[in-house]
């Protein structure tokens, strides 16, 4: 709020109000035209992932411990759900990545068992392990908020890039340069 | 044919709104005189067009016509009676329509019975109304047409939002839109008297009514909305300085501040920049808010997802109104100077003080809600919520309150400080003692609670005082209406310091026929039972709760599911008392075929909506003193005029 | 009809988001997700934290009343963490590494947000200022009407 009240020189006072709705403008288009931004993304960036060490989310893969991220290959880190409909929708993404020589670990959230084989079966498995996080443990630990995220993990287990929502067929080749990169 | 008929209407008023800016606009010149007599009937033709032209859009959707792509969006055949005709305006299209529709009529209720302003600047007022709808008409014919029909019927509409779907939520939006809307009132007489250099006394008069109508409304809906949030989200919470809930403060805080200052003004003849400047922020406040929320840009709730295009036309809207007054103001104000002076103790000094703190209050509303938009300009995102507002608030609002001890009773003009010392030491004592009460009772209650609930004490005994020592039959009714108001500031926060500080929650699994401890309560669960509504289903809880070992009463909180649209909503089941509200919710099934229930008691916690209810009918008796005072006047002056002209005879 | 809006654009235009209320996991809440700890001196402090960080998936609500599962799994791992002596503070300085000064209601003083807390002392600033000048002539002298210069001034 600005004063009307201009004593001496009414002069500039009494623009304030006007200057501070042009600035309230400039500020609202901005946030009218920016791309719509409503992730939360990680600040892990950089940082090492945290210890965890997670029981096997079914009965056919391992389960997933942080020791595996520390052998100097790159992987990724699929966050993802047998509930969660664009955890289907990536999965030939994820399986291309795969036959590509990627090792994908998986993260099931809030799963069961009978459920996340299912999914697998339906919607193929491209994963080397998959813990079950059924307390969204390691998924806060790690920064992410929702389902399915991915995140690259370079050869000393540090977090170098996450990738927030379904991975689409245009975003395969991007994750494998984020790969590449952290591999040197 | 309805649809189409509406959107003529719609068209027609738009185009009577042109007529009436150009018409206001010449008759304002010299010369132009000629036509000074035909901008009343057209601002009242408009708001009827507009006003049927919105009537058409609730017949669609009372009558579900699914050949209207708003109704199939927004509708459903078998949605009870009332959420049909919620649905109207429970989106986007319709509920800009109902904006155009109270501006419409609102400028044609001044046209109708407007007296008091002088004539040039009611023309400029109405000229200006016209000119703000405008916009607004635009928006909808180009942006938003609510009559659109679809190419082919659809077989069945979409439904409304469960969490819609409330008789309290059916009339919040209308009951806060007068008030958002109303406020184009005091917009527009503030340019129309920046426009014909008319800021006095005079005007600060005819222009209270008018805000006084909008500010009880938007007081209400804003009690009326907390309460909504409150027994529908299921978690007790009521107030989360939420942006949308931000929204409806900023044009409360600055409608209040124009009642007070206008009073300032119409007693005084001062405070005039001010004023008017007030008026122009009202209503901005207003538009502001409302665009922030539905643009999406903000995250809240309640956003309507807006295309850019859209966004950006409203945004444009906002420059133009906005802009434009604020720009005429900056080119007026030398002209229209502060006036009078006063004593540092005297009734307009505490006005002004009190002023200046509820600018100060919306100055940080205002801050806060923007924060996270800015700081995202620099790729940052934070969260500004209660912990930042509430401290941030009552820094503000305690030194009010106090003031608020000593104000009503200060002469206009000077005062002398002795002369209101015996009265305010009463209150103040009170305060005082509840204080000290507190900190010996309650030593681990936290500062702001225990600040809140001495100062709510105080205040309450200072509202009254006004009354003592006057003939109660021959005090006007704006003085009653001050005090039942004032008394409701100190009700409702009473009620949210009680909250905060003697709230109870208990989180539990429970076996049918356990019982569990909150409070005072004892409530037991003796059955889960399914129960069916018109277009829900629902887990039903049948509670029987106990205060303090008396007799059993009844609670039946719900888990609802909706089917069109799905979604679930808790049912809340609440049980008042005189000393508070015990507040149920029937949670999830647990694995062990255990339920859980969400239970707290709330001391007290219905004063929050009770104050703000009473602060409301402050404004009413006030708004019905001056419109009796008057009506009265007019009477007596029509009387003399008559008697003139037969004696003239 | 609002969020189904808000989901439906999200997943046709952005494509990005995991609907949050298309789908919903079958697994019971959290062990800590809707209980309170057994010490209500503990329970206290966890409720207070909760009331202050946001809901990651929710539009505007704290974890404190949100119904959403993560929402749940945050309070739980709130108040393990809260009952295994953690400091709050402490914990919401877990969070902000993790998620920002996004999942913070509290804002954290930094060379980002000083201007959130200096705006209210300028405004009191900015008041008294205001007020101070209002009545500093009127004291001197006296109570007047305002003069022809004053008027014009």
């Amino acid at each position: 709020m600005s004063e009307p009240e201009a004593k001496k020189r009414p002069g500039l006072a009494v623009w304030l109000p006007l200057a501070l709705f042009a600035g309230f403008f400039v500020l609202v288009m901005f946030g009218l035209f920016r791309p719509a931004n409503r992730e939360v993304s990680s600040a892990m960036i950089g940082k090492p992932l945290p210890a965890f060490d997670l029981r096997p989310a079914t009965t056919d893969k391992p389960g997933l411990a942080v020791a595996k991220f520390q052998d100097g290959k790159p992987k990724l880190l699929n966050i993802f759900a047998s509930w969660c409909i664009p955890c289907a929708v990536e999965s030939p993404q994820l399986a291309a990545l795969a036959a590509q020589g990627v090792e994908i670990d998986g993260i099931a959230i809030r799963d069961r068992p009978a459920d996340v084989a299912r999914f697998l079966a339906t919607n193929g498995n491209p994963f080397a392990a998959i813990g079950a996080d059924d307390l969204s443990s390691v998924q806060l630990a790690i920064g992410s908020s929702g389902v399915p995220e991915t995140f690259v993990i370079d050869g000393k287990g540090i977090i170098r890039y996450q990738h927030i929502g379904d991975i689409r067929a245009e975003d395969v080749s991007m994750i494998l340069g984020k790969l590449k990169d952290a591999g040197s | 044919m309805i649809a189409e008929i509406g959107l003529a209407m719609l068209w027609m008023a738009a185009a009577l709104a042109l007529l009436q800016l150009f018409a206001g606009a010449l008759a304002l010149r010299p010369g132009g005189t000629a036509l000074i007599p035909v901008v009343r009937p057209l601002a009242m033709m408009q708001g009827l067009l507009v006003a049927a032209a919105f009537a058409s859009l609730i017949t669609l959707f009372l009558t579900t016509d699914l050949s209207v792509k708003l109704v199939a969006e927004n509708s459903h055949s078998l949605k009870p009676f009332i959420f049909k005709l919620a649905g109207t305006w429970g989106n986007h299209e319709g509920s800009m329509l109902m904006w155009v529709t109270i501006m419409g009529l609102g400028g044609g209720f001044v046209a109708l019975v407007e007296r008091r302003l002088r004539e040039d600047t009611l023309i400029a007022t109405l000229a200006g109304q016209a000119f703000v709808s405008l916009g607004f008409y635009a928006f909808l014919l180009l942006a938003s047409n609510p009559f659109a029909r679809l190419p082919e019927p659809a077989p069945e509409g979409q439904g409304l939002n469960p969490l819609l779907q409330d008789v309290g939520l059916a009339f919040h939006p209308p009951t806060l839109y007068v008030g958002y809307v109303g406020l184009s009132i005091a917009f527009s007489f503030a340019i129309g008297a920046l426009v014909t250099r008319d800021v006095g006394p005079a005007f600060a008069r005819a222009m209270r009514p008018w805000v006084l109508g909008a500010w009880i409304f938007l007081t209400l809906g804003i009690t009326a909305g907390s309460y909504w949030a409150y027994y529908t989200l299921g978690w007790g919470g009521w107030w989360f300085w939420d942006p949308v809930e931000n929204a409806s403060l900023m044009p409360w805080l600055a409608a209040t501040a124009l009642l007070h200052s206008a009073s300032v003004l119409a007693a005084r003849n001062a405070l005039r920049a001010w004023t008017v400047m007030l008026g122009v922020v009202a209503f901005s406040m207003s538009m502001i808010g409302t665009f922030l929320v539905r643009s999406g840009i903000l995250t809240s709730v309640h956003a309507f997802a807006v295309d850019p295009t859209r966004g950006s036309f409203i945004l444009s809207l906002l420059a133009i109104y906005i802009g434009g007054a604020l720009a005429l103001f900056a080119l007026r104000a030398s002209t229209v100077t502060e006036g009078a002076r006063f004593a540092p103790v005297s009734r307009e000094a505490a006005l002004v003080f009190n002023n200046v703190m509820l600018c100060g209050i919306l100055g940080i509303v205002l801050v806060g809600t923007l924060y996270p938009l800015l700081t995202e300009a620099f790729g940052q995102k934070v969260s500004v919520g209660p912990p930042y507002f509430n401290p941030v608030a009552a820094i503000f609002v305690l030194p009010m309150i106090v003031v608020m001890f000593v104000g009503p009773l200060l002469r206009w003009r000077e005062d002398k400080a002795a002369r209101v010392t015996a009265p305010v030491a009463i209150p103040a004592v009170v305060a005082a003692f509840v204080l000290f009460v507190l900190v010996l009772a309650e030593p681990q209650m936290k500062l702001l609670p225990t600040l809140g609930l001495g100062a709510a004490a105080g205040l309450a005994v200072a509202s009254v005082i006004p009354l003592f020592g006057r003939n109660l039959r021959r005090t006007p009714l704006p003085t009653y209406g001050m005090v039942v108001a004032h008394f409701g500031i100190a009700v409702a926060l009473a009620g949210i310091a009680s909250d905060s500080a003697f709230s109870t929650e208990k989180l539990a699994a429970v076996n049918v026929g356990d019982s569990q401890q909150v409070g005072p309560w004892t409530i037991a669960l003796t059955g889960i039972e399914p129960i069916a509504g018109q277009n829900w289903t629902a887990l039903q809880a049948n509670l029987s709760a106990s205060y303090a070992g008396g007799a059993p009463v009844a609670l039946q909180p719900q888990a609802r599911s909706f089917s069109s649209p799905p979604g679930q909503r808790t049912e809340s089941a609440l049980k008042t008392r005189w000393n508070g509200q015990l507040y149920t919710v029937l949670g999830e099934e647990a694995e062990d075929g255990r339920w859980q229930l969400r239970l707290w008691w709330k001391p007290f916690v219905p004063l929050i909506w009770l104050g703000g209810a009473l602060v409301a009918l402050g404004g009413a008796l006030s708004l019905l003193g001056r419109v009796i005072r008057d009506v009265t006047r007019l009477r007596a002056e029509s009387k003399i005029a008559w008697r003139r002209e037969r004696q003239g005879r | 009809m609002i969020r189904r809006w808000i989901v439906i654009l999200t997943l046709l235009l952005a494509g990005l988001q995991a609907g949050p209320l298309a789908a919903q996991d079958l697994l019971p809440p959290a062990p800590y997700a809707y209980k309170q700890l057994p010490d209500p001196a503990q329970e206290a402090k966890a409720q207070a934290l909760m009331e202050t960080l946001r809901c990651l998936k929710c539009q505007s609500q704290s974890i404190a009343d949100s119904d959403a599962p993560m929402a749940g799994d945050m309070r739980h791992q709130v108040r393990t963490r809260i009952a295994a002596g953690e400091d709050p503070e402490a914990i919401r300085q877990w969070l902000i590494e993790r998620y920002g000064d996004y999942v913070s209601y509290t804002p954290q003083l930094s060379s980002l947000t000083w201007p959130l807390f200096a705006a209210p002392l300028a405004f009191l600033g900015l008041a008294g200022l205001l007020l101070r000048r209002r009545f500093r002539r009127s004291a001197g002298a006296g109570v007047r009407t305002a003069t022809p210069q004053e008027k014009s001034s």
